[in-house]
């Protein structure tokens, strides 16, 4: 199995450990791992202020540098999303479909196509797990409080599978954090103060780490963190899970 | 806490300007009242929540709505006439209106006719798209809201800021110096009970009084003619049953095709808007009483243009259970009067743009496109879906900031390559710059309540080409 | 070309390719294992009050303890219940004398388990103001007449003609002030729903 390792340009540039615990997890479970150097973005941050007519080359440069993998994996569920709704090209829109269709996000990866379900990790602190909406609601990694449906939740029980780790249920358990892409500063007002309840969540019930599966929600709630002067820390979730 | 200068605090924010983001900052100048709105609002999706998870059958059910809202808009024309001719056969009056203004003149025709300068109405948001009561007050006609929450929002000189919860946003002793300036409670009393005994008693009157009521309506039902008034307090009932003249006003998309079909929407209606298992009241008007007129005015106010554009037609099947408001994580916390239109929130910004792009332009950008709105709609509207569809709409049109514009330009040709992409990065991280939260970056937002990321000495790309070398 | 022209030819001329109608045949089967439990509990967590009673006596007892018809005006629609009434109605076209009414008490055509409603049409009432404009409301159902779902109410209204009709599910309230629950907002503050045994 041949796996493309796709890692949101934000991430590459502010979170390279999210990344690199993202490829020594995937490694150690036995997958082989490519990075394909010239990638860059999927495009999201446009799309989603309305100019989705300006992703071209970020579509192009994504099809180009994940051709030909048997899956495409990344740590983030929002880009993921993006990927798979989103990425076209006009000129050959078959291959576009094909990429986008092996874009897979992690814990989902991990789940449904490795079927992992034992880990050698071991993080011994309180964690709060943040559902990002883009994965939880568009990729389904967890069960939505909205809906009438079983419960259930593909990151909460990989990180059930790491040792000594203690997880915190929360007031509100998929609420959004406010971040949004631009929305972020657009709505400077609306977007702090969900992001400052969202934290308030977790430091209610003890958490010592926040995590999630996509790394800008856990950037909006680091910045409300430090700025509060907290020691609680965000961590992505595959930093947990290759823990030792 | 403190009663008195609630004005200073929260000034009305009708006619007030400004785009959301700019009324909710203003609202979110007073923290506590924020916090205080959103858990009261939290409160209720979660009365909505332990409502349907009683029903296994809710998905069901949704899908079921849905798939008959998808067969009204598809045969809208044809469910309209068959219902102008089944009310006309049953005794009402069908009237037409093409826009707010034809409305408007309508129901004002009806007054004159029946020669009053005064009517009771009950809650319907149509009237508020069409501002029926300042358009009635320039015509010397006084209309008196019954629904409790829009009397006191009517007394307030402000819009209702919630479909269904008109005054959600004022506290009850602000609620208490209304009623002592205008209904002549003693000062300082802020007894729900008491305020709503009051209320009853004045508005009591009212009814008896009243020989004109208006309604709305939340269902009309093609093969028989009969519309449905849905309301808690019986205010609807009193209205129309005391007087002689009975006007109910709806927009053309209010269609279902048959009786049995209530079934499917009175069971979802109250538990998406409150968690109720129904209304107290859902009134089936099919005839005029014995002596009475009933008349029915079917408004299109741009429906028919929304329902030409396929990415935003689905809007039309909202029921106004208003789910999505209480669900929405930014609503709450921004309040509705910050969306600036009749109807607030997620439904709110995707139908306003599609009557005038340029005023609600800022609309379907205040979202974070969490998704939660679609998944409370018991119509399953693709909410969060149109409204990024709306920003691709609005920028095409030119409703953008030119410096957003010029913004996305730059990131999308850094982004878009792979040279330009690093050697952005390699700028001691400057990125931050063309970072997707920072790209206003005018005197960057994010730093007002945010601290910055700490740039790490390498990015992922250099340590994997120290680090694997491949 | 007149608004209604317009209007009809703009809607014919944006519509989507149509769509059919789903089929709502499998809800109309989900029903409760106890029904008459299921609408007690339900009409009284929604503030209404409840009594199954085995006969016309009954209700009558119940009534005459609470309400003194000499005292308030009790107003009939129920034959059988007349003499705890002040009065049975007389027709009256005009609703306001009723402004008074303390009590009314009327038929209904049916209950429905999932939300506590009663059924009723204007035959029932004499006037449709009757079960508004009174201070506190009672209706009598019979016991096998209550349904499960709103998709058997519809079932069991079927074709029937009607010039108004209702369902009705517990006392007139509001929570508009603060998410306060306040009954009787403009109609009855309580409603008493008589489940007669059969
Ligand atoms: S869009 Fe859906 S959730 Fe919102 S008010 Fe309309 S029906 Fe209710």
């Amino acid at each position: 199995m041949r796996v493309g390792l796709f890692v949101p340009c934000y991430v590459d540039q502010f979170y390279p450990g999210a990344a690199i615990a993202t490829l020594q997890l995937l490694e150690k479970l036995g997958v082989d791992v490519v990075y394909p150097k010239n990638q860059t973005c999927c495009g999201q941050p446009m799309a989603n202020s309305g100019y989705e007519h300006l992703t071209g080359g970020c579509n192009k440069l994504f099809i180009e540098n994940f051709q030909g993998f048997d899956y495409i994996v990344s740590p983030s569920g929002s880009c993921v999303l993006h990927i798979r709704e989103h990425l076209h090209d006009d000129k050959q829109p078959e291959l576009a479909k094909e990429v986008a269709h092996q874009v897979w996000e992690l814990t989902s990866f991990l789940t449904d196509v490795l079927k992992v379900e034992s880990l050698p990790s071991r993080f011994p602190h309180k964690v709060g797990v943040h559902q990002s909406c883009h994965g939880q609601r568009g990729l389904h990694l967890s069960s939505m409080t909205e809906l009438v449906a079983p419960g259930f939740s593909k990151p909460g029980s990989l990180l059930n599978m790491v040792k000594d780790l203690e997880l915190v249920e929360l007031d509100r358990k998929d609420e959004c954090c406010g971040f949004g892409g631009t929305f972020c500063v657009v709505e400077e007002a609306v977007s702090s103060k969900m992001g400052k309840d969202r934290v308030a969540d977790h430091l209610r019930q003890g958490a010592e780490y926040i995590t999630g599966a996509d790394m800008s929600c856990l950037m909006h709630m680091e910045g409300i963190l430090k700025r509060q002067g907290s020691n609680v820390k965000v961590l992505h979730i595959a930093e947990i899970l290759n823990s030792q | 806490m403190e009663t008195t200068t609630t004005q200073d605090k929260n000034p009305p924010l009708q006619g007030a300007g400004g785009s959301h983001a700019e009324l909710a900052d203003i609202f979110n100048k007073d923290e506590d009242r924020v916090n205080w709105h959103d858990e009261t609002l939290w409160w209720i999706r979660a009365k909505r929540d332990k409502s349907v998870h009683q029903l296994p059958e809710w998905e069901a059910l949704r899908e079921a709505a849905s798939n008959i809202k998808f067969n009204v808009l598809s045969h809208l024309d044809i469910y309209l006439a068959q219902f102008e001719a089944a009310a006309k056969a049953n005794g009402i009056i069908v009237h037409w209106a093409a826009d707010a203004k034809e409305h408007n003149e309508i129901v004002h025709k009806l007054l004159t006719d029946a020669k009053v300068t005064q009517m009771v109405k009950s809650k319907s948001m149509l009237t508020e798209e069409c501002h029926l009561n300042d358009y009635l007050a320039t015509h010397g006609i006084e209309v008196i809201d019954s629904d409790l929450g829009e009397r006191i929002v009517q007394l307030a000189g402000e819009p209702p800021s919630h479909i269904v919860l008109p005054c959600i946003h004022k506290k009850k002793e602000e609620i208490g110096d209304l009623f002592h300036m205008y209904l002549g409670t003693p000062s300082n009393m802020s007894d729900p009970q008491f305020l709503t005994e009051t209320a009853r008693g004045s508005l009591r009157e009212t009814f008896l009084t009243r020989k004109v009521a208006l309604t709305g309506v939340n269902f009309a039902i093609a093969e028989t003619g009969e519309f449905v008034v849905c309301t808690n307090e019986g205010n609807a009932d009193m209205g129309a049953h005391l007087a002689d003249v009975h006007i109910a006003c709806m927009g053309i998309e209010k269609i279902i095709p048959k009786r049995e079909h209530l079934g499917v929407f009175l069971r979802l209606l109250t538990r998406s808007a409150t968690g109720q298992p129904i209304t107290t009241y859902s009134s089936h008007f099919k005839k005029p009483r014995e002596g009475q007129e009933m008349h029915i005015v079917l408004v299109d106010n741009g429906r028919s243009i929304q329902l030409g554009r396929e990415d935003f037609r689905n809007s039309l099947k909202c029921i106004r259970c208003g789910a999505c408001m209480n669900t929405c994580p930014v609503y709450r916390r921004s309040g509705g009067h910050s969306y600036h239109t009749a109807v607030a929130g997620p439904i709110g910004s995707i139908l306003a743009p599609n009557l005038d792009m340029k005023k609600y332009a800022d609309l379907p950008f205040a979202s974070t496109l969490c998704g939660s709105c679609s998944n409370v709609c018991p119509v399953k509207i693709d909410i969060h879906d149109q409204l990024y569809k709306w920003r691709q709409v609005l920028v095409k049109e030119g409703y953008t900031p030119k410096a957003k514009t010029v913004a996305m330009h730059v990131m999308a040709t850094t982004l878009g390559s792979s040279t330009l992409y690093h050697a952005a990065g390699k700028m001691g991280r400057l990125t931050i710059k063309y970072a997707p939260f920072a790209v206003n970056n005018k005197l960057n937002p994010w730093y007002k309540n945010r601290d910055m990321p700490e740039s790490p000495k390498e990015s992922f790309g250099e340590w994997y080409a120290k680090n694997r070398k491949k | 070309m007149s608004s209604r022209d317009k209007i009809l030819a703009a809607v014919a001329a944006s519509k989507p390719e149509a769509k059919p109608l789903p089929d709502i045949e499998p809800f109309k089967h989900i029903g409760y294992t106890d029904v008459l439990a299921q609408y007690e509990t339900v009409l009284t967590t929604i503030g209404g009050a409840v009594h199954r009673v085995n006969n016309w006596d009954e209700i009558r007892t119940i009534v005459s303890e609470k309400y003194n018809s000499q005292n308030v005006r009790v107003l009939s629609l129920v034959p059988e219940l007349d003499d705890v009434a002040t009065s049975a109605y007389e027709i009256n076209p005009s609703a306001h004398q009723l402004a008074d009414v303390e009590l009314s008490i009327i038929k209904a055509h049916f209950g429905v388990a999932e939300n506590g409603s009663v059924w009723v049409t204007e035959e029932l009432l004499g006037h449709r103001a009757v079960p508004f404009i009174c201070q506190h409301l009672a209706a009598v159902i019979s016991a096998s007449s209550i349904v499960d779902t709103m998709h058997r109410a519809y079932m069991r209204i079927g074709e029937a003609e009607y010039g108004w009709g209702a369902f009705i599910a517990g006392p007139s309230k509001t929570a508009d002030i603060e998410q306060s629950l306040v009954l009787g907002a403009h109609g009855p503050r309580s409603m008493t729903v008589f489940i007669l045994n059969d």
